[in-house]
């Protein structure tokens, strides 16, 4: 009888030891702690391909299969996205009709800033993109907003990406819940399985990458945004950050949300987050 | 006893209720369901495509007189929004098993 008190008091006193020592991880694991997100984002990458340098997971399906990516620096000398570019660097110079011009709505003329965007405006308590400061930027000045999904917002953004190439991604999040809560809502959205084919970004993006689906390489999730926007021969144009977001939504048999859902808006900083200290390589071209 | 159980058949047989074609009253009932659904699904912000898809096949074949076809893409159409619909509220918590940690 002794011998089975004992045995029973034993194991009472291991499985109370085994929750004291377990339960603090499981508050510190629900606590929102974006950089310790972002080490543990890029470290999966980097073990999972670790013959693959890290600035070159932007170059998305290109750091992924060697044959790819002889074609694309081929296809580089002419790129498929200079005439988005060119358009681009004459848009943003153009004026509005009262005179100013979208150099008047950004720090520094708008030049090399593309890898601050997305960031946590305090004064609205939500994300904003870079295509949505454009948009915002022509309606203060009297234009009419553009589409978020190709043409000229995508031209607009490969220019003012052009000017960031080689700069690292720099995405702050301030000590702000809302903030907090806007990268944890992202985060959400990218893992949450959605469509009829059952898929979630990290489906294809963080349990694939490299691998094919249909004649397509998927891309890595990590700095998948630093070439955005991008020339994409499958839509025979250019697509921003919204088309890419629309039409993964879309082959997974999900209704897409608007262009710059709150949704969306908070997966992008989510994404560009966990890519800070990769470079921007925008504009660029995939199949 | 041979004898009784082909008569049992024949009584069972003549009571089941008769496979009829649907009618209008039938579709715009499943039609109801599945769009009460539907818009379940996307005040979840879950919608799928196929439920969108499938709800317009119902109402072309209904416009079309064929409400065999309508109902059955109605009830389609419910299953599918019933499943976008478990699917996300599964999803409220199972996201978490895919994350990196």
């Amino acid at each position: 009888m002794k011998t089975r008190s004992a045995l029973l008091l034993g194991s009472l006193s291991a499985a109370l030891v085994a929750f004291a020592l377990t339960s603090p991880r499981v508050v510190a694991a629900d606590k929102v702690d974006p950089a310790a997100d972002a080490k543990a984002f890029q470290n999966f990458f980097f073990q999972k391909f670790p013959e693959v340098k890290h600035e070159d997971f932007v170059n998305g399906p290109y750091s992924m299969n060697a044959d790819m990516k002889r074609q694309w620096q081929e296809k580089e000398e002419f790129p498929p996205y200079e005439f988005a570019l060119d358009a681009g660097k004459e848009m943003f110079a153009t004026p509005f009709k009262n005179g100013k011009t979208y150099a008047d709505c950004f720090p520094n003329g708008g030049v090399g800033i593309r890898q601050t965007y997305p960031y946590f405006d305090e004064k609205e308590g939500k994300v904003v993109t870079l295509e949505l400061a454009l948009n915002r930027c022509r309606e203060a000045n009297g234009e009419q907003p553009y589409s978020y999904v190709k043409d000229e917002m995508a031209s607009l953004t490969a220019y003012m990406a052009f000017t960031s190439r080689g700069k690292p991604m720099d995405i702050r999040i301030p000590d702000d819940p809302r903030a907090l809560a806007a990268f944890e809502n992202g985060k959400r959205y990218f893992y949450t399985r959605r469509g009829q084919m059952n898929f979630s970004c990290a489906s294809c993006h963080v349990q694939s990458p490299g691998e094919r689906i249909r004649a397509e390489v998927l891309a890595p999730a990590l700095g998948i945004l630093n070439a955005m926007p991008i020339y994409r021969s499958e839509w025979s144009g250019m697509g921003t950050i919204s088309r890419r977001f629309v039409t993964c939504n879309s082959q997974t048999r999900a209704v897409p949300l608007e262009p710059q859902s709150d949704e969306y808006r908070d997966v992008e900083y989510f994404l560009s987050y966990v890519a800070n200290g990769l470079p921007i390589s925008g504009p660029g071209a995939r199949p | 006893m041979k004898r009784s159980l082909p008569l049992a058949m024949l009584l069972a047989l003549s009571l089941a209720p008769a496979a009829r074609a649907a009618n209008e009253a039938d579709y715009k009932a499943a039609y109801a369901t599945a769009e009460a659904a539907s818009k379940e699904a996307a005040g979840l912000r879950n919608q799928w495509t196929t439920t969108v898809t499938t709800l317009a096949a119902a109402r072309k074949a209904a416009d079309g007189g064929d409400f065999d076809r309508a109902t059955a893409a109605a009830r389609e159409a419910e299953a599918l929004a019933k499943a976008s619909i478990f699917q996300a509220n599964s999803e409220k918590d199972a996201w978490k098993a895919m994350e990196i940690r």
